[in-house]
This record gives C-alpha cells, sequence and structure tokens, in this order.
C-alpha cells in the first residue's frame, strides 16, 4: 500500500510481532510499520475493529502500539531506534493485568 | 419579518440538557413545543459536565434541595428506560451506588458531620449514606491505592453515558414532535397579550409560554421577563484517558470510568471568569489525586481534556421561578442537569405543562437570596 519515495539506506533494525522490520534514520515508528505492508496497528476499544493510522498528528489515537513493552505508544508521534520491539493488535488495554505483571 | 408561530404552546431557550429534558416531558404532555438553541461555539455546560446521577451531599444547607434529588434519582431509572425505548439509543445508566473517597482525614469527617446534619434534617426519608472504612472499600473498588484513607457509599448515586442520554432525548424529542432551531440565540423577550415574542438570530417566535433554560444566558434573559437569575461561572477541568479494561465497577464524585472504558477524572473548582481553558497546574493536581487513589491509573495515557463552566448560584442550589409580571414565564436553572434530568422531565415539566410552579417550589425562589427584591 505504501512505498518509499527516496532510496534511502535502512540502517535501523525493529522487532515487530517477532519478524524483524528495516527502517531509515528519521523515520516514525507509524511511517516504518506502513513502509513494511503494516496495515493493522490496533484494535479500537468498543468494536475491536482494526485500525491504522489516521490522523499522523497524534490526536486520533487509532496507531497505538506497544513499544519496547510500554502499551498505548502512539507510532505517528515515536522516533524509531535500533532494536526496537513493537507489538501490535492490542485493543482495550488492560491495566490490571499489566499491574500484576 | 412575520413571527414564526409554528403553532407552539411553549418555546423554551436553551437547547442543552436541562431545555430538552424539560422539551421531552412538556411533549409526553402532548404540549407543541420549540426549542432555541444557540451554536457549537456556545458555553454549553451540557457538553461539559461529568455524567453523574448523584445523590450523596446534595442539599447540605437545604434540605428540600435533597429530597428533590432523591426523587430526580427515583425517577432516573424509569426516564432511562422510557428513553431507550422511545429512541432505540441504550444510554448506559448504572445506578448501583457511588463513592466519595477521601486522601486526608480530616476532609472525610466533615464531610461525615455535614452529611450526618443532613440526614437529621431529613427525617424518616434520609437517604442511606454509608461511612466505609477501608476494608469495605477495598472489596467494592480493589484497586484503590494505600493513600485512601475512607470514604462514604449511597447506594442512590449512579451514572449515565451522557454523549448518548443527549442523543436520546434529541431524537425522543424529534419523534414526539419538538422543533428544534439551533443558531437561534434569544435576543429579546417581549410580552403583549398573554404572548411571548422572542427575537433571535434565527428569526422571531411566539407562543403564549416561554421557559429560560439557557444556563449562563438566563443572567441576561430573566429580566426581560421580570426574573432574575443570579448565575455565575465556575470552571471545572476534566480529564480524560484511553480505553481500558473495566478496573472500576462504580462511580466516585470525582472519577468514574465509562461503560467503554475511558475514565474521567475532574472535581476541580475555580473562578476564572468565562475562560473555558485548561490550566497545567490544576490538570497536575487532578491527575496526581487520581493516581494516588487508583495507582494503576499513572500508566494510563490521557487523550483529551478540557474546560467548562458550571451554572452556579450563590448558595449552589437550583433555581425555580414563575414570573408575576409576565405570566407564563418561567426560569429553570441549576448545575447538576444529568442528576435532575428525571425530575425535570417527568415532574416539572407535568407542572409547567398546566401553567403553574407548584408551591413546593418556593424555597428555591430566588428572592432566598438577599439581593433579589421582592417585587420580583
Amino acid at each position: 500500500m505504501f512505498r518509499r519515495l527516496s532510496d534511502e539506506a535502512l540502517t535501523i533494525s525493529l522487532m515487530v510481532d517477532g519478524s524483524p522490520v528495516a527502517a531509515a534514520r528519521g523515520d516514525t515508528v507509524a511511517a516504518a510499520l506502513l513502509a513494511a505492508g503494516i496495515t493493522e496497528f490496533c484494535r479500537s476499544p468498543v468494536s475491536q475493529s482494526a485500525r491504522a493510522p489516521f490522523c499522523g498528528m497524534g490526536v486520533c489515537f487509532d496507531c497505538r502500539v506497544t513499544i519496547d513493552g510500554e502499551a498505548s505508544r502512539q507510532a505517528c508521534l515515536t522516533p524509531v531506534r535500533d532494536g526496537m520491539t513493537v507489538v501490535t493488535g492490542s485493543g482495550r488495554r488492560g491495566l490490571l493485568l499489566e499491574a500484576s505483571r | 419579518m412575520a413571527a414564526i408561530s409554528e403553532d407552539s404552546d411553549i418555546l423554551i431557550a436553551g437547547g442543552g440538557i436541562v431545555g430538552m429534558s424539560l422539551a421531552y416531558g412538556l411533549a409526553r404532555e402532548g404540549r407543541r413545543v420549540t426549542v432555541l438553541d444557540e451554536d457549537d461555539l456556545s458555553f454549553r455546560a451540557s457538553r461539559g459536565n461529568f455524567a453523574l446521577v448523584w445523590v450523596q451531599g446534595k442539599g447540605v444547607g437545604m434540605p428540600c434541595y435533597a429530597r428533590w434529588t432523591m426523587r430526580s434519582a427515583a425517577l432516573w431509572r424509569s426516564f432511562a428506560s422510557d428513553l431507550e425505548a422511545e429512541t432505540g439509543i441504550a444510554i448506559a445508566f448504572e445506578q448501583r451506588g457511588g463513592f466519595s473517597l477521601y486522601l486526608q482525614r480530616q476532609k472525610l469527617e466533615a464531610h461525615m458531620r455535614a452529611l450526618t446534619g443532613l440526614m437529621d434534617k431529613l427525617g424518616p426519608e434520609a437517604l442511606a449514606v454509608e461511612l466505609m472504612d477501608r476494608k469495605a472499600l477495598e472489596r467494592m473498588l480493589p484497586a484503590i491505592g494505600p493513600d485512601v484513607v475512607g470514604g462514604t457509599y449511597c447506594r442512590l448515586d449512579g451514572h449515565v453515558n451522557v454523549l448518548r442520554l443527549f442523543g436520546a432525548l434529541h431524537e425522543a424529542c424529534r419523534r414526539r414532535g419538538v422543533s428544534y432551531r439551533p443558531g437561534a440565540s434569544v435576543k429579546a423577550i417581549t410580552s403583549k397579550d398573554g404572548s411571548f415574542l422572542l427575537s433571535t438570530t434565527a428569526g422571531p417566535f411566539e407562543a403564549e409560554r416561554v421557559v429560560l433554560a439557557a444556563g449562563l444566558g438566563n443572567a441576561r434573559l430573566a429580566p426581560m421577563v421580570g426574573l432574575a437569575a443570579n448565575v455565575s461561572p465556575q470552571r471545572g477541568q476534566i480529564i480524560v484517558t484511553e480505553k481500558l479494561e473495566r478496573f472500576l465497577d462504580y462511580p466516585l464524585s470525582t472519577l468514574r470510568q465509562t461503560d467503554e472504558g475511558g475514565v474521567m477524572i475532574g472535581a476541580s473548582k475555580e473562578d476564572a471568569g468565562f475562560d473555558i481553558g485548561t490550566s497545567v497546574k490544576v490538570l497536575n493536581s487532578l491527575a496526581a489525586d487520581a493516581v494516588r487513589m487508583f495507582p494503576l491509573l499513572a500508566r494510563a495515557k490521557v487523550v483529551r481534556s478540557w474546560g467548562a463552566l458550571r451554572v452556579m448560584t450563590a448558595d449552589g442550589f437550583p433555581i425555580y421561578d414563575a414570573s408575576t409580571q409576565a405570566p407564563g414565564a418561567f426560569l429553570v436553572t441549576c448545575h447538576s442537569g444529568v442528576t435532575l434530568a428525571a425530575a425535570h422531565a417527568l415532574d416539572l415539566a407535568p407542572c409547567l405543562a398546566n401553567h403553574v410552579l407548584p408551591l413546593r417550589f418556593q424555597p428555591f425562589s430566588p428572592r432566598r437570596f438577599a439581593n433579589v427584591p421582592e417585587t420580583v
């Protein structure tokens, strides 16, 4: 669905849902995931329908992913970092479960 | 321009929760109603409220307000089911009781003293507010933090999805033939030959009766019909979190988890004039208290915050009044429009439908304020 417009070197390595994804310095997590063909970032908390980045500017909360163990990070606002782990597919967040871990 | 009569029996100035609850109740009584509302950017207390149907703590200093609040709480269940049945909109009303929690023992004790004084005055109708120690609280609110010293529980308290309540009120009114006119800010009211003529930004409207339910706007409108509405803005700021799996089964007076999972955190009170903004200082304070009450909230993401203006009288109690200078004009104002929605629709509206404000509303007259003359 998305392709990169320039030939930048993909020097950054992320682990997304257990699989490696290459990214360029300066990418947001959202851009890196979309460029890698990932189109489901999370599920809406009420209807559980799949969601992906919508506004791209931090106000819609449809790009939520878990980054380095922290849930509900907004992918469109987070720059990639080498070695970052990303988990997609979360629905309504379970704080009680997180607290007990 | 000729007056748009629309064959209305009654005009309501103000299409917030108070105005729409009254419109619904009047329509149920077979009256033809037109609601005149302002715009999206008007102050609109109804857009900023906390969605509580709240009994405990109401009426300290005016026992009849406590009784009026309890009356509304008792009517709320059937009010909710009627709205849902008529519109197909589920409003998620829950009434399993609610809590006031305290982080400081002196404040809890002061709260209990005020409540006990009120319950003594109310006599046999006394509402059941229980003092809860930590053990009791932990059973019902398992996520509370160690800093909570205690609280009170009232089984009549509850909450509702207020966005859907408002939608249901609008839909129920539409189905019952209420005419809703937005963009119709009332500029002037004149009365002649037993009829009221309202000049608005959407043209003139005319009817035999008018109800002022315009919140802060009532201050400007009331004198036009020989009434007085001493209301002033009190700002409240609210924080809303991302939607979470349910961890809180009961509303608190300052914090609640909605049916869809978001947590609303509120209860600030400021005199900020007509400024509906937010301040980092207040939001920080709200967040800090919320995290002390429910430590797991420290991880929750905030998705938005807002400021809104409560419609406050000097003593915090409602004003209900009927004009003697311009018979047929009524005034309704309160800051608990959600709690009182049921009583407004199912008790007050039938009175207004019959052109009267019964004597039991006397204590709510603005003549209780020292600076309102007897002639009003």
